[in-house]
């Protein structure tokens, strides 16, 4: 059996049901340990304070931001290249997550910075990307909307997700230019010094699966809506020529 | 030379229309569409053309053969007779106007712009055009739409030149033009079923939701 | 495809082509500026670089929602498409048709408009070059955004949505450029980045455009 059966829209919505309470429960289980464990059972950091806590909602949704873009980018180019339906709703649905996601990950950025920074919203390159990252996600969106035929609609927003993924990395690069910023670096990587210490890292990495899981679960649940909403839209289309 | 349409299927909107539309025409025949509204006569047109792609079957012809005339002249308002014929004659490279001015007798209008001309004149206009393209597969949409019996004949006549230099000519159109030995098809029988319909949405209809 | 450019040109600059429009709205930009931030020539030296590139970058905006439309309205996109011009072509020369009518005559204006807003001495002649550089940019990055609106009836606000956050890298490094000239320092880096951006998009961008316009075509 190849990967490629789950694009056929009822195989994929047979194994999506049987998934999501599994997923569903353990976005559940992994965000209330990781975040209660983060908030309440870890000491405050000898120079930021209680406010570094932040970083269990800041960091993976950042993360997840930028890595539902590339999930919409892999989709997108399976829809061009094997015409997947499945594929391509699966980053119609995942767009509006995405850009749920970069708003958290902007809006507890600039709560962090005012006791951090000063101010709440800093032009840094790091916060300057998130910004324009969520326009791209927002002409996405949008263009999904204007568009009335489903086919050309996924064309035409696989083209943009596409040209936007490249630009999206010269303006990061054409950021980091610009302005060398605030930023601390990553909080996660693997040779840096100044990373964050275990006693941060163990629940950050819960939340982080906690984020990755509650991803796709409501990846799913809205997959499975953009299914039915074409079903319903072919079944009518039918219904009127018969 | 020839053009073959073999088991071509048409979709308008991701509606199959038509299905398995079978023809062929050579040098010096005409074939004319008929059919109700809606039955799917410029969407053929358009995917013989190569403006859609077909949703199954063939369109064989010889390359860089065909010219298509659609509803819409493709005038511009701003420019003149004469610019916008020789536009289109340096898209195709070809050079001479002339005779697309006396098929339709446009020479008298040569320098008015394309905005002053009345509805009847702008369509002999947009049919000059084909004479221009110097292609030999000649497709029509409702080419006498707003063309009065005088100009419909003129029509009539550059068609029956084409077709006696060895040109191809697809016309969809009601009324008879009186071309001979052209052949009429009515796309009728070729409309797409509704068990038939739309194969991208195929996925989507099965049963087992 | 010059007999496409030379169209397009003329239509452009005969009536109703708006070909000034966009230098006008360019001038009124530039004055309304003043009004908003106070009449200190000293602060509005200080931004001029920037106000000329955004002003610069929104007048040519204004002009892209009309670059395919008229010719989807009037049926000669259609034309176009089956014609032996490669649609890669016609659209890089529209492109081109859009930045002679609009980008150029913006890059010979914007140094008059610098001495509206106190521009420093040594910004004009950077003004000019990374105009020149960075608007051929502006015009094909605007063409894919035309290209993807084409068959809406109201695309123009969702072409500026879609089309100005492409626009990031180019402001940036345009305006980089000039604000180095005011301050002396060394700009060729932006303006090797500048230039990079414009040959790039405009070797990659037709292909994606075209694609675009066949889809809004079937």
């Amino acid at each position: 059996m190849s990967i490629w059966e789950y694009a056929n829209p009822v195989r994929f919505m047979r194994t999506s049901a049987v998934l999501l309470p599994w997923v569903s429960v353990g976005a559940a289980l992994c965000l209330s340990v990781g975040l209660i464990w983060g908030f309440f059972f870890t000491p405050d950091d000898y120079r930021q304070g209680s406010t570094v806590k932040i970083i269990y909602l800041h960091v993976p949704s950042a993360m997840m931001a930028i890595n539902i873009w590339a999930m919409m980018l892999v989709t997108s180019l399976i829809w061009v290249i094997r015409r997947h339906h499945v594929s391509v709703l699966a980053a119609k649905a995942a767009a509006p997550i995405g850009a749920i996601m970069t708003m958290i990950a902007l809006a507890t950025g600039a709560i962090w910075g005012q006791p951090m920074w000063g101010t709440w919203w800093e032009w840094d390159p790091r916060l300057t990307a998130f910004l324009i990252l969520f326009l791209f996600y927002l002409g996405y969106i949008a263009l999904w909307a204007a568009l009335e035929n489903p086919d050309t609609a996924a064309d035409l927003t696989s083209i943009v997700c596409l040209v936007g993924s490249v630009f999206a990395v010269i303006s990061r690069y054409a950021i980091n230019f610009w302005n060398q910023g605030l930023h601390q670096g990553a909080s996660l990587s693997l040779d840096a010094e100044e990373n964050v210490s275990d006693v941060f890292w163990q629940p950050l990495v819960l939340c982080i699966v906690g984020f990755i899981l509650l991803f796709v679960a409501l990846l799913l649940v809205r997959t499975r809506t953009e299914i039915r909403a074409r079903r319903l839209m072919a079944l009518k289309l039918r219904e009127r020529t018969a | 030379m020839e053009l073959r349409v073999t088991d071509l299927s048409c979709r308008r909107g991701g509606i199959l229309v038509l299905k398995g539309v079978n023809f062929a025409l050579r040098s010096g025949q005409a074939l004319v569409l008929r059919g109700p509204n809606g039955v799917g006569k410029t969407t053929l047109l358009r995917t013989i053309a190569g403006l859609q792609p077909a949703a199954s079957g063939d369109v064989t012809s010889p390359d860089d053969a065909i010219a298509y005339a659609g509803h819409a002249d493709g005038l511009k308002a701003a420019l003149t007779v004469r610019d916008n014929l020789n536009f289109w004659a340096s898209a195709y490279g070809t050079k001479d106007i002339t005779p697309a001015l006396q098929a339709f007798d446009l020479a008298p209008l040569l320098d008015r712009q394309a905005q002053d001309l009345s509805a009847g004149q702008k369509r002999r206009l947009g049919l000059a055009r084909m004479v221009v393209t110097g292609r030999s597969i000649w497709i029509f949409d409702e080419p006498t739409v707003s063309l009065d019996t005088h100009n419909t004949q003129l029509f009539a006549d550059m068609v029956r030149k084409h077709l006696t230099n060895g040109g191809i000519a697809l016309l969809a159109t009601h009324i008879n033009l009186g071309l001979p030995d052209a052949e009429s098809l009515d796309l009728s029988s070729f409309r797409a079923l509704a068990e038939s319909q739309a194969e991208t949405d195929d996925a989507f209809l099965a049963e087992g939701f | 495809m010059r007999a496409l450019l030379r169209r397009d040109l003329a239509l452009a600059v005969r009536a109703g082509g708006g070909f000034g429009l966009s230098l006008a709205f360019f001038l009124i930009l530039v004055t309304l500026v003043p009004f908003g931030v106070g009449p200190q020539s000293e602060l509005l030296g200080r931004i001029a670089p920037g106000i000329l590139w955004v002003g610069a970058l929104l007048a040519c905006l204004l002009s892209l929602d009309r670059l395919f439309q008229l010719d989807w309205e009037d049926g000669s996109l259609d034309l176009l498409a089956v014609s032996p011009l490669p649609m890669e072509g016609v659209v890089a020369t529209k492109a081109l048709a859009h930045w002679l009518t609009t980008g150029l005559p913006l890059t010979i204006a914007a140094p008059l408009f610098g001495v509206l807003l106190n521009l420093p001495i040594p910004g004009y002649l950077w003004l000019f070059l990374s105009l020149l550089i960075g608007t051929p940019a502006l015009s094909v990055i605007g063409s894919f955004g035309a290209a993807l609106t084409v068959g809406l009836k109201r695309g123009g606000l969702l072409l500026s949505l879609l089309v100005l956050p492409l626009y990031v890298p180019t402001l940036i490094f345009g305006a980089e450029v000039v604000r180095r000239a005011v301050d002396g320092m060394t700009l060729l880096t932006s303006l090797a980045m500048l230039g990079g951006i414009t040959m790039a998009a405009w070797a990659l961008l037709p292909f994606a455009a075209a694609a675009a316009i066949r889809i809004n075509l079937r």
